[in-house]
């Protein structure tokens, strides 16, 4: 049987002045690990987009828009996505026919402020 | 606050009280130790899913009715897209159906160690909590890596599944489950054997086989009082029609049986997600299903973790559904609670309504109250000329008033 006394737990609180917190901080310093195949925030590719916006007619959500800025002849497109209605089920990425859309590892989503939510992708 | 008539006592549980997980309200009547009468009120979730699905469309559906239930959420939209599926005559590829199947026993084993957690929780077993919650833990985070969430998984779509099952999320699935495997079996041998366990559990929430039958109950309530039904098995649906699954039962009819049935049962799970992932065939994991559903109406039936999921789905050739019914087996199991608390003590009644795995949210649907023979259908005008003269009687002049 193992011994139990003072002197195991001095070993222990001995381990304990010198090793690091347990805890991490918020998103562990950009070292955040998830999972493989983890749904994250969007990325956006402008210049595979055809401005179909099937994206923005089967997201349950409403949470992305697609704005053409230039003319039909010369897009210029954007796409703004509101963090805060995403519920990150990757809907527009299965529906985008032409790959402009796919999901990132990024979840780094929390802001002070509700105006910082609505970004530009 | 109680109400003092005679010897009874009654004593008001919630809808807002520190140890219910979500609101929902009890009224307990007491004799002493002894529950005499209790009265359950449900109504506080209600979120109007239903309708919110008919100005959606049936893309957009498939997140909602994902979202019906946090842990039975492939369940739901299974049952949901065997609905469109069936309407619309798509063939779902088999290797998709495979798919489905061991995503959905994953499911099931992740909300039966979720549920034994809480329940041993409730009588004060703590350690079989943190036991549990770590191994489903590593359920979710196979969930995780291959669906991309750990709860809303996101892997059926219509016509299919979303993502295959490669080599290596195979290989990991089954080294995770052969290790929960020999944990599952210490669970059982601490359910069959440990005294305490049994004597706490043992006689307690009794709902015989006859009263589960009359209550209509379903799930692991019904299975532990002896009744053989499974949709799995009754009436299978995709990979299941191929799958081999043994039906569990047992006779204690009371939670102690329930804690039994959902242990066999995550063997059995196990069981069948090896066989799937053996037997899985090669091919392509999806169908193109149209946008536009032709018309029709729908019944699917899908077992839960929890019991039989029903879902109704009426189309009228539009991109969007006519009328979209779910039924969670909370709604079913619910009735037969009332009757398993008479004649129970007060401090059985947590692990009682434990025992049903109680999902509040899931129930919750538009309630229609059926006042008799006063029932009337008005307008807005009359609406208004009745309030009126409702004041009027009153006393109140509604014109005269200045506010």
């Amino acid at each position: 049987m193992e011994k139990k006394g003072p002197g195991k737990l001095s070993k222990d609180a001995l381990k304990n002045l010198f090793e690091k917190p347990a805890t991490t901080s918020y998103m562990g310093n950009g070292k955040i690990i998830v999972e493989k195949g983890y749904r994250g925030r969007l990325q956006y590719n402008p210049t595979k987009c055809i401005n179909c916006k099937l994206c923005m007619k089967d997201c349950p959500t409403g949470a992305i828009t697609i704005i053409n800025e230039g003319t039909k002849e010369e897009k210029k497109m954007k796409a703004v996505l509101n963090v805060g209605h995403c519920i990150f089920c990757c809907q527009c990425v299965d529906s985008c026919n032409t790959g402009s859309l796919t999901f990132s590892q990024n979840v780094d989503f929390a802001r002070l402020n509700k105006k910082d939510l609505t970004v530009e992708l | 606050m109680s109400n003092i008539d005679k010897n009874k006592v009654t004593i008001p549980i919630g809808p807002q009280h520190p140890s219910l997980d979500e609101p929902a309200a009890f009224s307990i009547t007491l004799e002493g130790e002894k529950v005499v009468n209790a009265v359950i009120g449900v109504g506080y979730n209600h979120r109007g899913l239903e309708k919110a699905c008919e100005s959606r469309t049936y893309i957009q559906d498939l997140y909602i009715v994902e979202r019906v239930c946090g842990i039975c959420s492939h369940a739901h939209s299974t049952a949901f897209c065997i609905s469109i599926e069936e309407l619309a005559g798509i063939k779902v590829p088999m290797r998709a159906e495979y798919i489905r199947v061991i995503v959905a026993e994953l499911e099931r084993l992740h909300s039966h160690l979720l549920w034994l957690g809480t329940a041993c929780h409730e009588i004060g077993y703590d350690t079989m909590f943190m036991y549990t919650w770590r191994d489903r833990e590593k359920i979710l985070d196979l969930l995780a890596s291959y669906g991309g969430n750990r709860i809303n998984y996101g892997v059926n779509k219509f016509g299919g599944v979303k993502r295959d099952f490669d080599e290596t999320t195979s290989s990991d699935v089954i080294k995770t489950i052969n290790k929960l495997d020999d944990n599952i079996k210490h669970y059982l041998e601490i359910a069959l054997t440990e005294t305490t366990l049994i004597s706490r559990l043992m006689g307690i929430g009794v709902l015989s086989r006859k009263d589960a039958l009359k209550f209509g109950a379903v799930g692991p309530v019904a299975k532990a009082a002896g009744i053989d039904y499974d949709i799995r098995v009754a009436e299978p649906y995709g990979a299941y029609k191929e799958i081999p699954v043994k039906l569990i039962t047992d006779n204690h009819a009371d939670v102690y049986g329930r804690t039994v049935v959902r242990i066999f049962e995550m063997q059995e799970s196990i069981k069948i997600i090896k066989y799937a992932i053996k037997n899985m065939p090669a091919g392509e994991i999806s169908a193109r299903v149209p946008r536009r559903i032709p018309a029709g109406e729908v019944l699917t039936r899908v077992e839960a973790p929890r019991g039989e999921n029903i879902h109704f789905v009426r189309s009228n050739g539009t991109d969007k559904p006519d009328r979209v019914r779910v039924k969670a087996p909370t709604e079913s199991n619910w009735h037969g609670v009332q009757h398993m608390l008479k004649g129970g003590k007060l401090a059985d009644v947590p692990i009682t309504i434990a025992a049903i795995d109680p999902c509040y949210s899931c129930t919750d649907r538009a309630i229609v109250v059926n006042t008799g023979n006063d029932t009337k259908i008005m307008d807005w005008k009359q609406l208004r000329q009745y309030s009126i003269d409702w004041y009027k009687k009153e006393g109140i002049d509604i014109a005269a008033l200045k506010l």
